[in-house]
């Protein structure tokens, strides 16, 4: 093997194990993400406008309290159309969608959702411009629901 | 017959944002559980919450299997006119429940 050649695996075998590193990091499971797709199409999903709030710890995960809001006026012209929240691990990804008017007066809902294990959960916010945006927060859970379904 | 809970403000200023809570007992079965003999048990749960007020739709929620057993929901809305606020919960098994509170706005 001439020195090219060897650099040329050397440089490969790192570029795989710093995926397998990575991976764990931003693990967003394929589904979750395939259930995001479906909603937003093509368009580009931004962080930020939308707050999502969860427990950092939760001691059960058949009822975790979530609240999510979008900062918006609410006026015919730019509101907030519809809120979506996904989970990674559930067997499930779609946890729920929330449609809004400019009659709802405020983008924000409360709720209480299952959560199979710690995982990270997603909301995404649907504007009337048609833009996306998003936030995610990690709950660990003690007692998980649907212990005897597919994770 | 499925209990609910409503929670709406009696009287509210013309323009206020309201909070309304909701809260309907459903056992949200998920359709992932077996039983002990390993018969899988039938999904059941509500798929739909939907608020009119005065026929105008103000908020609707999709729900999935991950909400929890009897679905608590808290939304808002503005206090336009007084009148009549509609809530309408359907789902399987032909589940379908519909309530009502009355708001008087000054």
């Amino acid at each position: 093997m001439d020195r090219r050649a060897f650099l040329r695996t050397a440089g490969a075998g790192l570029g795989l194990v710093s995926i397998v590193a990575v991976r764990p990091a931003g693990a967003t499971p394929e589904r979750m993400q395939d259930a995001i797709r479906k909603v937003v199409g093509s368009s580009a999903v931004t962080p930020g406008r939308v707050k999502l709030e969860l427990p950092p710890l939760s001691e059960n995960g058949h009822a975790v309290p979530l609240t999510v809001s979008v900062e918006s006026p609410m006026t015919e012209a730019d509101h907030v159309r519809a809120v979506h929240v996904f989970t990674e691990i559930n067997p499930l990804p779609a946890v729920a969608a929330f449609r809004f008017t400019p009659r709802s007066g405020r983008a924000r809902v409360s709720t209480r959702v299952r959560l199979a294990n710690t995982q990270t959960v997603v909301a995404i916010g649907e504007l009337s411009d048609g833009s996306f945006w998003s936030d995610r927060a990690t709950v660990v859970v003690t007692l998980a629901a649907c212990l005897e379904g597919p994770l | 017959m499925a209990r609910a809970l409503i929670n709406v403000p009696a009287q509210a200023k013309r323009g206020e944002i309201i909070e309304i809570k909701t809260l309907i007992s459903h056992v949200m079965e998920t359709g992932h559980r077996r039983t002990e003999t390993g018969a899988p048990i039938a999904r059941d749960i509500i798929r739909q919450f939907v608020c009119t007020y005065n026929g105008a739709e103000v908020f609707r929620a999709e729900l999935h299997p991950a909400i929890a057993a009897n679905p608590f929901l808290v939304f808002s809305t503005v206090a336009t006119e007084s009148g009549t606020l509609t809530f309408t919960w359907t789902g399987d098994n032909a589940f379908s429940v519909t309530e009502s509170a009355a708001i008087t706005v000054s």
